[in-house]
């Protein structure tokens, strides 16, 4: 019967280019659904859902030995107020922030403008300072650790003269996170170098020109044209850099493990710490939650800037 | 009179910059010689980087401590898993924001703007335990899931792709093409140098990682060159053997540093692109 019926009304000349129509149009209003589908998929599974799945976790006492975690409320929050390791952890990584971003900065702004020429030894000098970018972290660091061992490390032998050898650098509580940042600068310097070359390249030559004729210093040039032009380069830098520098971690499992007496541990370090070798797994999504509430404060500070770049550049 | 001037400035300049150019590749040439010293030749001449008798000897022994094939067959596959899953995600999704009209594209690219502040390295505790309840730890494809989705390389690719003449693509549907073709015939060839670019920074910055695979294999199985490195270097840093660690050093970082020298252009230009537009 419902064959009888349903064929007819198919074949009626009407009927038919309506329903087609009606199809096309809605598998084109679905598709952009469907292609944003493969995406939002790994999205909700690895960027939504632990964000809910961490700060639903951090209300709980949970640990790998408890079957059964128990709500206890804020508590872990206040909990990591209290925990001296915690404000340890954080300062160290307020210090990390504040020792190698701006350093990394102005020594990149620096190549940049050293590095803006045409000239033979240009391109290999640039690479010179660009190639650590590819090396693994780890790799670096494993390299970085011979460079500090003391008795023959380069920097025993090298600077033996200047601070006596025998110096244990990364041992030393006030000299290991200062070492650890060297080394992070002399990683990303290059990296960021390239962003201030292209900033550097966007600002019209005519300008310098005019400055040149009407007289201005090197330094009366930089503060006029040169800085402000950079602006958003410099704002852009600020922003990878700081978000880099608060997920640090490879350098401190190589060469430190947080030590001596945690003063290089940093938050993604403690959070590997807590989560995977003490497995105390309310703490660790609580401590998950407070370096995301970081890392959106970061973003929120350049949000607007962000956005300005991304909807309106072409 | 300003020429010499001129001459002096350029030299004064070639002095500086390249004195401080030299401290920078210092660790990466002390890193080569060393792997090239016989073991028997340590003490106090470690730091200098000359060579007497140059020999492959450590990187025999390093090659013998650690399944360096294994691990660069795991890195190979995970690497290029993720980039070509990648491929297929972000131009999906970088075509429909770039050129479909649907209701909420505002507020879903809002949400995938997120994954650019969030980076999965924070979520690194959540995202273990959803990779082990579905069953994947200690495997490739474990390592390889959290990346399938990249919204730096859907915006970039988006940006691309908005570029691309109106013209051209209505002329791809009048001769009958579908959007998929449309995509593959006029999309896809005029954004080369994007997908370049992209494939670039994801294959160099995954061929890096290091704490995500450690956390995810506890065996060689899954495991990648980094994790390897990290544990042969912490034997090894035990017995001082600074041959054997430079060797095994020199070994992982040797395969991006010969394709950066062979195409270099390409690598600083792609690297310049990721920012400028990322």
């Amino acid at each position: 019967m419902a064959q009888q019926t349903g064929a007819p009304r198919v074949a009626t000349g009407t009927a038919a280019p309506i329903r087609t129509t009606k199809r096309v149009r809605r598998r084109v209003r679905m598709q952009p659904y469907l292609f944003l589908l493969p995406s939002l998929v790994f999205l909700a599974t690895f960027t939504y859902y632990p964000i809910l799945f961490s700060l639903r976790l951090s209300l709980y006492q949970a640990s790998a030995t408890v079957a059964h975690p128990t709500f206890v409320g804020l508590r872990n929050y206040t909990a990591l107020w209290a925990d001296p390791i915690f404000r340890q952890v954080v300062a160290n990584s307020f210090e990390f922030l504040a020792g190698t971003v701006p350093v990394t900065m102005a020594l990149s702004l620096t190549l940049a403008m050293l590095l803006n020429r045409a000239h033979f030894l240009t391109t290999p000098f640039r690479t010179a300072f660009f190639y650590p970018t590819l090396l693994p972290l780890i790799g670096a660091a494993a390299i970085w650790l011979f460079v500090y061992t003391p008795g023959y490390g380069l920097m025993d032998v090298y600077l033996h003269r200047l601070v006596g050898g025998g110096i244990n650098w990364l041992g030393s509580p006030t000299l290991a996170l200062p070492v650890v940042m060297i080394l992070t600068i002399w990683k990303n310097a290059g990296y960021y170098m390239l962003f201030y070359l292209a900033g550097l390249q966007t600002i019209p030559a005519e300008l310098f020109e005019a400055g040149r004729i009407e007289g201005a210093s090197w330094w009366r040039q930089f503060q006029a044209i040169t800085w402000p032009l950079l602006g958003p380069t410099t704002l852009f830098v600020l922003v990878i850099a700081s978000i880099s520098a608060f997920q640090s971690v490879d350098q401190i499992w190589l060469m430190t493990s947080g030590g001596p007496d945690n003063r290089t541990n940093l938050l993604l370090f403690f959070i590997y710490l807590v989560g995977f070798q003490f497995f105390d797994l309310g703490k660790a999504a609580t401590l998950t939650v407070f370096l995301l509430a970081v890392l959106m404060a970061i973003a929120a500070l350049s949000f607007g800037f962000l956005e300005r770049r991304i909807h309106y550049e072409v | 009179m300003r020429r010499p001037k001129a001459l002096l400035g350029t030299s004064l300049w070639a002095l500086v910059v390249g004195a401080l150019a030299f401290i920078w590749v210092f660790p990466l040439l002390w890193a080569f010689t060393t792997s090239l010293r016989p073991p028997g030749q340590l003490g106090s001449q470690i730091a200098s980087l000359w060579v007497h008798h140059p020999s492959l000897a450590n990187f025999k022994e390093a090659w013998a401590d650690a399944p360096f094939l294994r691990l660069y067959y795991n890195t190979a596959v995970v690497v290029f898993g993720i980039l070509g899953i990648q491929l297929i995600t972000i131009t999906l999704a970088a075509y429909a924001f770039a050129r479909q009209e649907f209701w909420g594209r505002e507020l879903l690219f809002r949400l995938f703007l997120l994954q650019l502040m969030v980076a999965p390295a924070a979520l690194i505790f959540p995202n273990f335990q959803t990779v082990k309840s579905l069953g994947l730890l200690n495997t490739r494809l474990g390592i390889m899931i959290p990346y399938f989705a990249s919204a730096f390389g859907t915006f970039l690719l988006r940006q691309t792709f908005r570029a691309v003449p109106r013209d051209l693509e209505d002329a791809a549907s009048i001769d009958g093409c579908t959007t998929l073709q449309t995509i593959w015939n006029v999309f896809l060839p005029l954004a080369k140098p994007t997908l370049v670019a992209f494939s670039i920074v994801s294959v160099v910055y995954h061929y890096n990682e290091f704490l995500w695979p450690l956390i995810i294999t506890d065996t060689d199985r899954a495991r990648t060159v980094t994790v390897g490195l990290a544990s042969f270097t912490q034997s090894a840093e035990s017995g001082a053997q600074w041959n054997l660690i430079a060797a095994g050093t020199v070994i992982v970082i040797l395969p991006l540093l010969v394709i950066f020298i062979l195409f270099q252009r390409r690598f600083v230009e792609s690297f310049m692109f990721s920012g400028l537009k990322g």
